[in-house]
This record gives C-alpha cells, sequence and structure tokens, in this order.
C-alpha cells in the first residue's frame, strides 16, 4: 500500500515536472519576447503563482473551476490525479522560467553578438548558442526546483490523491503506527532526493570537465 | 576598385549622447582600412554599426550596393557576408573548437557538415592551429582564441571582415601571432576595417588609416600621410599620446 503510494508520488512528480519544463520555456518565450500581449501574459501568471501558496492552488482547480464551469453550464470534472498535475505543473513552471531567464541574463551579450553576426537569426542564436549554456548556469537552481516540486506533491494528498502520504495516513488510521509509517515516508524522500541530487551532480561534474578538457 | 562599403551622414545616438556625427566613409574592394581614435570616440560604434549590430539613428549603409538600413533586406543574409571579430573572441564555450567553427555554415545550410568540418579543419590549419579541433576554447590562450574566432568568421567566407580591437584583450606576447593571420589575410586581398590601438600595425598594413575622434572622421590618408605627417591638431596631439 506505502508502496503504491510512492509509485504515485514518482509518477506525478516526473509528468509535473516535464510539463512544467516545457511551460517554462514558454513562459519565458512570452516573457523575452518583447511583444507586449505575451509579456503581460507571462508576467501575470508569475504574479498569481508566485503571489498565492501551492495549497490555494489546488484547492482553487479541483474544487473551485468545476463549479465555476457548472454556473455557465458546463460538465467540467478533473480527478485528482489530473488537477493535482496541472497545480503542480503551473507552480513548478512558473518558478523554472524565472530560472531560466536568469540563467538567460548570464550568458554574455557577446554571445549573441556573436552569433548573429555570422548570420544566425534571432531564433537560431537562442536554440543553439543562449539556451544550452543558459541550461548549465542553471542547472543547479533547477535541480533546486525539482527537489521542492518532489516535495510539494504531498500537498496534492488533500484532494485525495493517492500519494504516499496519503496512502500512510490510511494505514496508520488501521495500525495507529504513526511513528514507523512516518519514518518511513521520511526515508523514502531521503533516499529519492538524494539519488536526484547525486545524479544532477554527476551530471554538473561531466560537463563542467567538458567545458575545459 | 569597386566599391564595398559606402556609409553616408552616419548617426548614432546612446539616448540623448550623440556618438557618431555624421560619418561619410567608403572602402573600396580589397582595401584595409585601419580606424584609430582615443577611446569613447566612436570608432567601435562606427564598425558595430557596418554589421547592425548597432542600428544607426540616421543615415545609409550599403554594402555590396546592398543597403543594410533597408528593412526590406534580410540581415541575417547580408551579415553571411561579413564577418566580424570581436576584443573578447566570443567564442562558444560549450562547443569545441571544430563545432565553433562550423555551427554556423551548417546552420544556415550554406554547406553541409561534411563539408563544413572540411573548411574548419583547412581554417585551423591556416590559424596553425590543427592540433586544437576537439579542444574547448577557454582550455585554449587568448592568442589561440582569437586565432580560432577569425578562422570561425571565415568559415562563412565573408567578402569583408571587421576586426574590433582584435588584441586589446592579449597578453603583449600573443599579439603577434593575431597579427601575424590578420597580415595573410591582408595580402590575400580581403577587405578590412580594422579597429586597432596597433599603431605600428596600422602603418605596415593599412592602405588607409582614419583618425576618428568625437564621432567625426577628423583626418583620413595613407599611413605615411597620417602617422608621418599628420595635419590635425587634434590627430597630432593623439599620435603624439600614443607613440
Amino acid at each position: 500500500m506505502l508502496f503504491e503510494g510512492m509509485k504515485m508520488t514518482i509518477i506525478i512528480s516526473v509528468v509535473s515536472l516535464l510539463i512544467a519544463f516545457a511551460l517554462g520555456l514558454i513562459t519565458l518565450f512570452f516573457r523575452i519576447s518583447r511583444i507586449p500581449p505575451l509579456v503581460a501574459v507571462a508576467k501575470v501568471y508569475l504574479w498569481i503563482i508566485r503571489g498565492t501558496p501551492l495549497l490555494v492552488q489546488t484547492f482553487f482547480i479541483y474544487f473551485g473551476l468545476p463549479q465555476a464551469m457548472a454556473a455557465i453550464g458546463a460538465d467540467f470534472r478533473l480527478d485528482a490525479f489530473a488537477a493535482g498535475t496541472i497545480a503542480l505543473s503551473l507552480n513548478a513552471g512558473a518558478y523554472m522560467s524565472e530560472i531560466f531567464r536568469s540563467g538567460i541574463l548570464a550568458v554574455g551579450r557577446g554571445q549573441e553578438e556573436a552569433a548573429r553576426s555570422l548570420g544566425l537569426s534571432k531564433s537560431r542564436t537562442m536554440a543553439t548558442v543562449i539556451l544550452p549554456q543558459a541550461l548549465r548556469i542553471c542547472a543547479p537552481s533547477l535541480v533546486n526546483q525539482f527537489i521542492i516540486t518532489l516535495k510539494d506533491t504531498s500537498i496534492i494528498s488533500v484532494i485525495g490523491f493517492a500519494d504516499i502520504v496519503y496512502q500512510a495516513k490510511i494505514y496508520i488510521g488501521r495500525t495507529m503506527e504513526s511513528f514507523a509509517t512516518y519514518t518511513v515516508v521520511g526515508a523514502f524522500y531521503l533516499v529519492a532526493i538524494s539519488v536526484l541530487t547525486s545524479v544532477s551532480s554527476h551530471i554538473e561534474r561531466r560537463m563542467n570537465s567538458a567545458h575545459k578538457s | 576598385m569597386p566599391i564595398k562599403v559606402s556609409i553616408r551622414d552616419l548617426h548614432k545616438y546612446f539616448g540623448k549622447n550623440e556618438v557618431l556625427r555624421g560619418i561619410d566613409l567608403d572602402v573600396s574592394e580589397g582595401e584595409v582600412v585601419c580606424i584609430i581614435g582615443p577611446s569613447g570616440s566612436g570608432k567601435s560604434t562606427l564598425l558595430r554599426c557596418i554589421n547592425l549590430l548597432e542600428r544607426p539613428t540616421r543615415g545609409t549603409i550599403t554594402v555590396d550596393n546592398l543597403s543594410l538600413t533597408d528593412k526590406k533586406n534580410n540581415i541575417n543574409v547580408l551579415r553571411r557576408n561579413i564577418g566580424m571579430v570581436f576584443q573578447q573572441f566570443n567564442l562558444f564555450p560549450h562547443l569545441s573548437v571544430l563545432k565553433n567553427i562550423m555551427l554556423a555554415p551548417v546552420d544556415t545550410k550554406i554547406a553541409t557538415k561534411a563539408e563544413a568540418e572540411e573548411t574548419a579543419r583547412r581554417l585551423l590549419d591556416r590559424v596553425g592551429l590543427s592540433e586544437k579541433a576537439d579542444a574547448y576554447p577557454l582550455s585554449l590562450s587568448g592568442g589561440q582564441q582569437q586565432r580560432v574566432a577569425i578562422a570561425r568568421a571565415l568559415a562563412m567566407h565573408p567578402d569583408l571582415m571587421l576586426f574590433d580591437e582584435p588584441t586589446s584583450a592579449l597578453d603583449p606576447e600573443m599579439v603577434g601571432e593575431v597579427l601575424g593571420v590578420m597580415r595573410t589575410l591582408a595580402k590575400e586581398g580581403m577587405t578590412m576595417i580594422i579597429v586597432t590601438h596597433e599603431m605600428g600595425f596600422a602603418r605596415e598594413v593599412a592602405d588607409r588609416v582614419i583618425f576618428i575622434d568625437e564621432g567625426v572622421i577628423m583626418e583620413e590618408g595613407s599611413p605615411q600621410e597620417i602617422f608621418g605627417d599628420p595635419q590635425n591638431p587634434r590627430t597630432k596631439d593623439f599620435l603624439n599620446k600614443v607613440l
């Protein structure tokens, strides 16, 4: 049962992070596009996500949205997994876009000028020169966001998503084994995050040595 | 010789500050022009206008009779024929030396991967760095990086090369190797516009020297005229300080 919860926690983390990564890039392109309506959309999105707690965002999507849709006569329902994934993706996507943006700002202006002077278009310069370097620069912050999102999946248990925390509560309800159960739950997060950290530092080391070899 | 670059009444403002105040300049095909002048005189800005890294506030620039300042012309295509070498090299640190040189020809589809690699290796050989093909830029000395940067620009087969103080960021012992590559390029007939503080090099290689101060061309002429017998008091003053 706990094992089933671990599986769900990992699945919703991976799915949400993948969507958030794409969403973060799209928001980044809106934000730096110099097209006022797109910039405005990105800014409002960031403002809302950063200005409200994930718990409220989750409740809003799971309970609030269906009611609003019902009021305009649409039958719209989300299961806990879908609502949770949307909330986590929207949340992490906003933060990731800011992480990407800081990475891009850290790549020197000379890089863009060099690529443009060779005849590369703006978008090709972004794809071949700026983004690869920006991703390298922001890799540590990005991993940090992965960790935050992995832990934030526990919040989704409040809408009944059967992650490890949800399963733990049910198990404790039956057996009263709070100490042992939460020790296992804690250990699970520790192991998962340690694995994530060591994989990322391994990749970082390899990228850095490639840079200078 | 036909005219390669033609600049008319070029003005550039940064905010309220007028950096270029009406530049008129023609450069012939195969000509080597060195631009000298004190820092802040606008000489780098002038050079950067010639491939539109800076957009002129007013005036026209044509290269091969194609107007850069006319928005109908695709600047990305025009830039392919204009190579640029920067003071800070600006090599792409995430790519190997070979990939640095191959990136633009492959990405703009003017060459296949195989062709681009062949060109890149030939150019590396030419700048004396064949053994560094797989090295990463940051592992090279400044002089080596700048020679790779020249090879990278040449890979697009430009017929005009712009040099923006190419030796100013180099340790003194590395200046010679970069100037050597540029000297060869000049002998082969490349049209070159060079912003430089290397007066000895300008005297030796330039067909024409242009002295800029406060955003205007104060004086121009052959190296013998400018260095041997400058007419403008500003030119005299500047040369007294640097020579």
